[in-house]
């Protein structure tokens, strides 16, 4: 009878810890790209290596990304990129904090394609800003993807063109990202 | 029952704390530890008359032109050392992300010279640590000015040949500092000379803003020669970074842009105004 007690509690337990890990999917390899453009010169940089989780039944979301991962065509903007743009030695990482509302189909895994909104906080440069950008969500076989564009202004976050490079480097930058997550255990 | 009952409430709410963590936090843990190498040690190819342990790209062609000056001290007549300039053109081309090969001809004593360089370790923290970058640095070059002082100046007494390590390390966002040990090899001197002359040079990088930084370099000859109108050679710079172009303002004793040259026969003396101001140009394509 005791033992039977002792059993059923830590069943429901692990159920109950087994479900909440479902709640959150992961991905470590998000893919994240940018791209500008100006009169002498695009720019677009690239990584595959950004980190986001989502909640699903909070409907909340999170991005890391490491500032060093961005690879570019040519390296020197690369390392111009790091040292006189981005300073990653300092800011090494840009975030994202937010949150897409509650969605019932998302949440329940029902497949399908849903545009959401996110809100939340973008860090980039050591500036919090806050941002909105429609989401679209994909459910598929219980996985689960998302993607988004949105637009950001370098000069919001900080980041001084100087007026030499001008026609080289624009101020809106397209940021363009994509997620395929698997539940996070 | 009531241990039981402890036990599973504090099993439920331990896993409930964990559910609670912020999203960001947890990723934060989630990042995999990487190697991250140091970037941009030092901007360009040269920091003065010498080397850095930055080679080119895979690819990427660098075209650099540097001119000296006479003697700041030679007075009006030469309207402060302006009249008389001496160039040097070299084209240096990154064969891979290592290695370097590069030609160039200065037309002070007309020498033509080539090189290689080649990166042995990358300063990098992470996964992988190493505290300095290592370059290899071998050059040759070729007087074809005849020296007066030689009588017999066949090809063979016209050639020379250095052999650098190049070892450096960012130490800060702002500070990167450089120590090269040298070998130089004359193939012909002068009797009061010595044919091999070892050197130990010392260079940094000091940023002052995010473009503009002020270089410093100083090469210390190890071995003793007879000759005492030999001075160590001295270097100082602004350095000046715009996109792909890198632009240095250099004071110097030395008048030669060539190893064998500046570190072995430098005859200015720094403290008494045998200054040329000069300046380095790069393009990269």
């Amino acid at each position: 009878m005791k033992f039977n007690t002792i059993l059923t509690i830590i069943l429901l337990a692990a159920c109950t810890s087994l479900s909440m890990a479902q709640d959150r999917y992961l991905t470590r390899s998000g893919s994240v790209k940018f791209f500008s453009t100006a009169p002498l010169e695009d720019i677009e940089a690239h990584t595959n290596k950004a980190l986001s989780i989502i909640d699903i039944k909070k409907g909340e979301v999170a991005v890391d990304i490491l500032i060093k991962s961005f690879e570019f065509e040519k390296k020197l903007m690369q390392e111009h990129f790091n040292e006189n743009y981005m300073e990653s030695d300092k800011y090494s990482k840009a975030t994202f904090k937010g949150n897409y509302g509650s969605n019932e189909n998302i949440a329940n895994m029902v497949d399908g394609t849903y545009d959401v909104v996110a809100k939340g906080d973008l860090t980039i440069h050591g500036v919090k800003k806050a941002i909105e950008t429609p989401v679209t969500i994909t459910v598929s076989g219980g996985k689960l993807s998302a993607n988004m564009v949105f637009m950001a202004n370098v000069k919001e976050f900080g980041i001084k063109i100087p007026k030499v490079v001008v026609r080289n480097i624009a101020e809106e930058v397209e940021v363009t990202a994509s997620f395929e997550y698997e539940p996070y255990k | 029952m009531n241990r039981i009952l402890i036990i599973a409430f504090l099993l439920s709410t331990g896993f409930g704390l964990k559910a609670q963590d912020d999203l960001l936090d947890l990723l934060n843990n989630e990042q995999t530890e990487e190697t991250t190498f140091a970037t941009s040690t030092f901007k360009g190819a040269r920091l003065i008359n010498g080397h850095t342990v930055v080679t080119r790209k895979k690819s990427e062609l660098e075209f650099v032109i540097s001119h000296r000056f006479g003697r700041i001290n030679s007075g009006i007549d030469d309207f402060f050392g302006l009249d008389n300039s001496s160039a040097r053109f070299s084209l240096e081309y990154g064969i891979s992300d290592n290695l370097t090969f590069g030609i160039g001809r200065n037309s002070f004593e007309k020498v033509y010279d080539g090189f290689l360089k080649y990166r042995i370790f990358r300063q990098s923290e992470g996964v992988k640590n190493m505290p300095v970058t290592i370059t290899g640095f071998t050059s040759m070059a070729i007087r074809t000015l005849d020296n007066p002082n030689f009588t017999d100046d066949d090809f063979s007494s016209k050639v020379s040949y250095t052999h650098q390590v190049l070892v450096a390390r960012k130490i800060s966002p702002g500070v990167s500092l450089q120590v090269v040990p040298t070998y130089v090899h004359r193939n012909k001197v002068l009797d009061n000379q010595e044919n091999d002359i070892f050197a130990l040079g010392f260079g940094g990088r000091f940023k002052l803003n995010k473009r503009v930084s002020l270089n410093v370099e100083y090469y210390s000859r190890l071995t003793s020669e007879l000759a005492d109108n030999i001075k160590d050679s001295i270097g100082f710079g602004v350095e000046i970074e715009t996109g792909g172009h890198v632009f240095h303002i250099t004071f110097t004793n030395s008048r030669s842009m060539v190893e064998r040259g500046f570190i072995t026969e430098t005859t200015g003396d720094f403290s008494g105004g045998d200054i040329h101001f000069g300046f380095n140009i790069s393009r990269v394509f």
